[in-house]
């Protein structure tokens, strides 16, 4: 066998080393001697506040666009086929980002508009659009959602879709709902929660009918596969009828069976119709179904919980409301998981108690992390929210005074992961939290990263584990506390403490 | 007509049968049965038009085509991703176009960088807020060689002036900024990005470089992005046949080594559809010869090698003849080890750029036989090139949507199909080898003999993986 080096180990061969370095001849590069003296000043308490200064760019941001959390909202209904209105450069971002981060496809239209339909408006589009999904990819619904093309050239999606159904291209019931997702306001967040206040208000007009025993339950933009699964289990376990809105575990998630299903799976239509009727709403996310939840509590009459099960403490409150909502007792079992989960923090304390923590993220993953993080005895210190708002900020400040280990925490909202490089350089923490693209803060600061979050690029499956519940809260101890030990192992190797007990 | 051809002809008409009329009618002038002499009329498939809505096309925009493939690796320019967030999040290093420098403070190849528009820059226009960036990173990134502004939809449609703002803000930098107009609404794919990227490297940095010294043996690399260190395998090449590379384009490139390829005797084109344009300029202009070679797989290194040795003296044609006497028994292992693995394996290709065509020897050279091909964004000279290089009947699909792709793979039965990282999973469900040919799926380099060897082995690990008979199919 003739061993074989890929770029991993090709490039640092002598050969290339010498061939980087004539190469420079031409390139022009800085002395290396100033190249050192920037990188050291990136790193002083002068340049954070040159940095923090900043108003009008935005530098390695946590944040995507709103119709990407449309098109992954819509896809967990089962038989729809998420159907943007603009350009088509835009859906194929979706598509890769998001085959990407799951490992899965993901199908979505686009309307391929161009600079004709920047002049006279995407109506023609939006037609051919409608006509070629239905016939081609047989959908049971059509969810419709705009990139920042159609919004501003002010595209009226109501009236399309309304000709179109007048022109006979699509049947005149296929539901076909829609949400304006302009790309400048918000965030990826905002374009779940405005498509799926979209899909819910078009499926339950007129659905109004015997009140049900089920409760509805809303995951957010929650990219953790595994989290749906879980909440399935749990609600099994509780003796719940529930109906998940929106469901996406099968279209991220789908067994291989040898056939590639264009509609794997997601929260049925009729289920979904009937949501209106249901004994309540829960959602496990706050601030990426705000709009919807407003819309259930107001249009529906229902009771609307927001319950976000990330932690100990936010699982009890979760399962003590469930339990409320529905008059279910908890049962023994999810009390036994509990106990599991409690005794492995109690277990594992002495490796995070007194560590500090930088997290960056969206918000209600942050706000659990932050919980679950006190409860442990670790000490979140930075926590970046690119697309976080004032009420983040406020629950935020509110939860780290709520614990003596959050009193050297500080929220930053609007900032990004230049201004948290910063951070880490003029105050160090042990650990940080974050997406794949954090590990560029690893790599110049040194802080070891743990990977919760959205996108994760570089490390597989991960979103197949659950992050909510017990067992989600022993997951993520689990995760965290032998981040720890890889640490401890990594700093000690040469010396008597590079323990084999720990 | 051969039977091949009417095979696949009819083939063709089958899976066009499902679309509705007006779209079957415009889709059936971009799928075709190959007919390499070109003599068959209906064998030309048509090109670089507009996608149809609603079919699910692989393309992607104006924008991915001049951030994501042209100005992205320029190592050395802050590109800035102007307008709402999203553009510049999804084509987040995505590319893998390798480069050495500190990035952050020297390089800037893996930032995401962009003006974030919110509604208020829709309302009162973005340039205020383009020329305040513009001074907050200067004032950040000290040692920025420049500047390239990569317009988003909204900045097109508003009217801003980003020309206007980038002439006074680099004429206080003193370096260039380069607004580039690459809105993802312009054009019908990522064609003409390439295009406007060409264009304002030819407008704003060409030619205005320093070069000391200068050679016979200058050449300009051009059309190689550098994935997975693919440039550096090629440079490695050329270097040893005595060639000087003064220019890599654009991948591990500078803004220098942009502005020098006018210094050079010969420029070399590997990504022809991508960067044609500044060699046919720089032809006209500086009067410099370019030649597209293709150094995937070893029988077309050979044969590229001596071409571009033929451009030269006799020194580097020896020189040519004593680099390919040094690789061509290590590529014999590499063909010995992979070839009875491999033999008689059938490829489906759809793809981009150069690979459509480029490729096709490589996989011969392992005895794989390419039985469709296709480009997302081709032109009609890119298919004019491809035409010879495969077998009479195989499929050619232009703008192919994702129903095509499935129905071909149904009804062709390849053992592997190389296309995106949107297609992949598809055909892991449907338990088809599949390899990224974009991105290499992470792996690379595939260019020259340091890179064959990887596309072996991938190839190998692709077709053979016992993961594939793992999967239970349903009966």
């Amino acid at each position: 066998m003739i061993k074989i080096y890929d770029h991993n180990e090709l490039f640092n061969q002598p050969d290339y080393q010498e061939q980087f370095e004539r190469k420079k001849e031409f390139e022009k590069p800085w002395p290396a001697e100033k190249v050192r003296e920037v990188s050291e000043w990136t790193k002083t308490p002068e340049y954070k506040e040159l940095n923090f200064k900043r108003e009008n760019i935005k530098i390695n941001p946590a944040k995507a666009c709103q119709p990407l959390g449309a098109v992954f909202c819509a896809s967990g209904f089962d038989g729809c086929m998420p159907f943007v209105q603009g350009a088509q450069g835009c859906v194929a971002y979706f598509r890769s980002h998001l085959s990407r981060h799951f490992k899965e496809p993901f199908a979505a239209i686009s309307t391929s508009m161009t600079e004709d339909a920047a002049v006279f408006g995407g109506l023609n589009n939006m037609i051919e659009g409608l006509e070629n999904t239905y016939t081609l990819y047989k959908p049971e619904m059509i969810a419709v959602s705009t990139t920042c093309m159609a919004e501003v050239i002010g595209d009226d999606l109501n009236a399309y879709i309304k000709t179109s159904r007048e022109k006979g291209v699509i049947p005149q019931d296929l539901p076909v709902p829609f949400a304006h997702t302009p790309s400048f306001v918000g965030s990826h967040i905002v374009g779940y929660d405005n498509m799926l206040k979209g899909i819910l208000k078009a499926l339950s007009e007129g659905g109004r009918g015997e009140p049900t025993t089920k409760v509805n339950v809303i995951p957010g933009f929650d990219t953790y596969t595994g989290n749906y699964h879980e909440i399935k289990r749990l609600m099994a376990l509780m003796g719940v009828e529930y109906t998940l809105l929106a469901d996406v575990s099968e279209t991220f998630d789908s067994p291989n069976t040898g056939e590639y299903k264009l509609y794997p799976g997601g929260t049925p239509l009729p289920e979904a119709m009937n949501a209106v009727n249901a004994l309540g709403t829960i959602a496990l996310q706050k601030y990426s179904t705000a709009k919807t939840m407003d819309y259930i509590q107001k249009e529906w009459n229902q009771k609307a919980l927001t319950l976000s099960p990330i932690g100990i403490k936010n699982t009890d409150a979760f399962f003590s409301e469930l339990s409320k909502l529905t008059g279910k007792p908890i049962p023994a079992a999810i009390e036994a998981e509990r106990g599991r989960a409690v005794d492995a923090m109690v277990d594992s304390h002495p490796y995070v108690h007194g560590r500090r923590f930088a997290l960056v993220g969206d918000p209600d993953q942050l706000l659990g992390m932050i919980s679950l993080i006190m409860e442990m005895g670790g000490e979140p210190v930075h926590i970046v929210c690119t697309n976080g708002d004032k009420h983040f900020e406020a629950e935020a400040n509110e939860l780290l005074a709520s614990s003596p280990f959050g009193v050297n925490g500080k929220v930053y909202i609007n900032k990004d992961m230049w201004h948290l490089r910063s951070l880490l350089f003029t105050e160090p923490v042990d650990l940080l939290i974050g997406n794949s693209y954090a590990k560029f803060l690893t790599r110049d600061t040194g802080t070891p990263l743990i990977r919760i979050g959205f996108p994760l690029f570089d490390r597989h499956h991960l979103h197949r584990y659950p992050i909510i519940g017990y067992q989600g809260a022993l997951n993520l101890v689990t995760t965290i506390v032998n981040t720890v030990l890889e640490e401890l192992d990594r700093n000690t190797v040469d010396t008597t403490s590079f323990d084999v007990i720990r | 007509m051969s039977t091949a051809i009417k095979d696949t002809q009819k083939m063709i008409e089958e899976v066009l049968d499902a679309y509705p009329e007006k779209s079957k009618k415009e889709r059936a002038k971009h799928l075709a049965a190959n007919d390499p002499s070109g003599q068959c009329s209906t064998c030309q498939v048509k090109s670089n038009v507009k996608s149809r809505p609603g079919v699910m096309t692989v393309r992607g925009c104006a924008y991915a085509g001049a951030k994501g493939v042209v100005w992205g690796p320029v190592k050395d320019q802050i590109t800035i991703s102007h307008g709402p967030i999203g553009c510049g999040q999804y084509s987040w290093w995505s590319r893998r176009n390798y480069y050495n420098g500190q990035t952050g403070i020297d390089t800037f190849g893996t930032m995401h960088i962009t003006t974030d528009f919110q509604e208020k820059n829709i309302v009162y226009g973005g340039d205020k807020g383009l020329d305040a960036a513009l001074h907050e990173l200067k004032e950040l990134f000290p040692l920025a060689k420049g500047m390239g502004i990569l317009s988003e939809c909204p900045v097109g449609l508003i009217g801003d002036d980003i020309e206007a703002v980038s002439k006074r803000v680099a004429k206080e930098f003193k370096f260039p900024i380069v607004p580039v107009r690459c809105e993802g609404f312009r054009g019908v794919s990522q064609s003409l990005g390439h295009h406007i990227a060409n264009d304002t490297i030819k407008d704003y940095v060409l030619g205005k470089g320093e070069l000391e010294t200068s050679t016979p043996y200058d050449v300009a690399l051009i059309g190689d992005y550098n994935i997975g260190g693919d440039a550096w395998a090629s440079r490695k090449i050329l270097e040893e046949m005595g060639l000087r590379v003064i220019s890599q384009y654009t991948g591990d490139a500078t803004l220098n080594e942009i502005a020098i390829a006018t210094k050079a005797k010969l420029n070399l084109i590997h990504c022809y559809r991508s960067m044609n344009y500044i060699c046919r300029h720089m032809e006209e202009e500086y009067g410099i010869p370019w030649m597209e070679f293709n150094f995937f797989g070893p029988t077309k290194t050979y044969d590229s090698i001596r071409k571009i040795a033929a451009k030269f003296d006799a020194r580097i044609q020896e020189n040519a003849e004593a680099v390919i006497a040094k690789y061509k028994p290590i590529m014999e292992g590499i063909v010995e080890q992979y070839r009875p693995k491999l033999k008689g394996k059938k490829v489906m290709l759809y793809v981009g750029g150069l690979r459509p065509r480029h490729t096709i020897g490589a996989y011969e050279d392992l005895g794989m036989e390419v039985v469709a091909s296709g480009y997302e964004f081709g032109h009609s000279d890119d298919y004019k090139r491809t035409y010879p290089e495969l077998k009479e009947g195989a499929v050619i699909m232009d703008d192919a949507t994702l129903y095509e792709l499935e129905e071909f793979t149904r009804r062709l039965k390849p053992d592997m199909v190389g296309s995106g990282i949107k297609e992949k999973y598809s055909y892991h469900k449907l338990g088809v080898p599949f390899r990224q040919m974009h991105s290499w799926d992470y792996s690379g380099p595939y260019h020259g003999f340091d890179g064959f060897p990887v596309f072996a082995r991938d190839m190998d690990m692709t077709v053979n993986s016992p993961t594939w008979d793992l999967i239970r199919r349903k009966k």
